[in-house]
């Protein structure tokens, strides 16, 4: 209970504007670092931002159906793992095969 | 200021030093250390907004399965050779996106009014509701992500199972 009364005292603006600079700081690590394991965690910081924003406006916007971002969230969560799973699987196939997994140099597709 | 504010600000803080710690961590074992940071600080956030449930599944799954998973994909590429390189030659650009991006969120963050606040009325949401909403009213996209990610599972495995396993099943 007391958790609940000491949430009402966030503003949402606030938890939008930390979802914002999550999901800049994960675009740049996406686009910029040549590791493709740490482009991975980008894309995972960019998921956790948009979860975030999810959270903040079930919480705040007066719905009719409360519990659909939460519902959202947790299926956005079982995609991500799914995609965790084959994303360094698929890491782990090319280093196996092309001895580095620099995303500059794996360019067989290329033109 | 009140204390949730002070609390939620620090956490803010950690959640956002994450971050930047994985843009600037020169090795990236210490970059994934920084995302369980970030994802920690994320599920503080979550508390905060009164939904437990989500900050257990985000303690669980992100900060224990996929950062392990991360570590243990980096464990396999051996990632010492790169570490002079983390950043490709595009990275300016990447800077430039970045900043654009977050300076129209907050600015139609800013701008934006949304309807209704629910401030006054909070429903905290128990464990027992949300089960009851994803076994009911979500009983069909819950099925389905549960073949996702036993297709995920199996295309994983095949991916990564190593031929020279094969090569030995076939002597």
């Amino acid at each position: 209970m007391s958790i609940v009364l000491l949430a009402a005292r966030v503003d949402l603006e606030h938890v939008l504007i930390v979802g914002a600079v999550l999901f800049a700081i994960g675009l740049y690590v996406a686009l910029s670092k040549r590791n493709a394991v740490a482009v991975l965690m980008g894309i995972e910081l960019m998921l956790n931002a948009v979860n975030l924003t999810f959270i903040a406006f079930a919480r705040f916007v007066e719905s009719p159906r409360p519990l659909d971002g939460h519902v959202f969230v947790i299926f956005v969560i079982t995609v991500a793992a799914a995609e965790a799973a084959v994303a360094l699987a698929l890491a782990v196939a090319v280093y196996r095969h092309r001895e580095t997994i620099d995303v500059g140099k794996i360019s067989l597709l290329r033109w | 200021m009140t204390v949730a504010q002070g609390i939620f600000y620090l956490i803010a803080a950690l959640a956002v030093a994450g971050g930047l710690g994985v843009v600037l961590a020169r090795n990236t074992v210490y970059a994934a250390l920084f995302l369980i940071l970030a994802l920690l600080a994320v599920a503080g956030i979550y508390i905060l907004l009164a939904s437990e449930f989500l900050a257990l599944v985000q303690v669980l799954i992100y900060a224990g399965a996929i950062t392990v998973l991360l570590l243990f994909a980096l464990m396999l590429t051996r990632v010492g050779d790169l570490e002079e390189t983390m950043v490709g030659a595009q990275w300016p650009l990447a800077v430039v996106a970045s900043i654009l991006l977050v300076g129209l969120l907050i600015t139609t963050i800013a701008t934006s009014d949304w309807p209704g606040d629910a401030d006054g009325m909070i429903t905290r949401i128990p464990f027992e509701t949300l089960g009851e909403a994803l076994f009911r009213q979500w009983a069909v996209p819950f099925e389905i992500a549960s073949l996702v990610l036993l297709i995920a599972l199996v295309g994983a495995i095949v991916l990564a199972r190593d031929e020279e396993g094969d090569v030995e099943e076939a002597e």
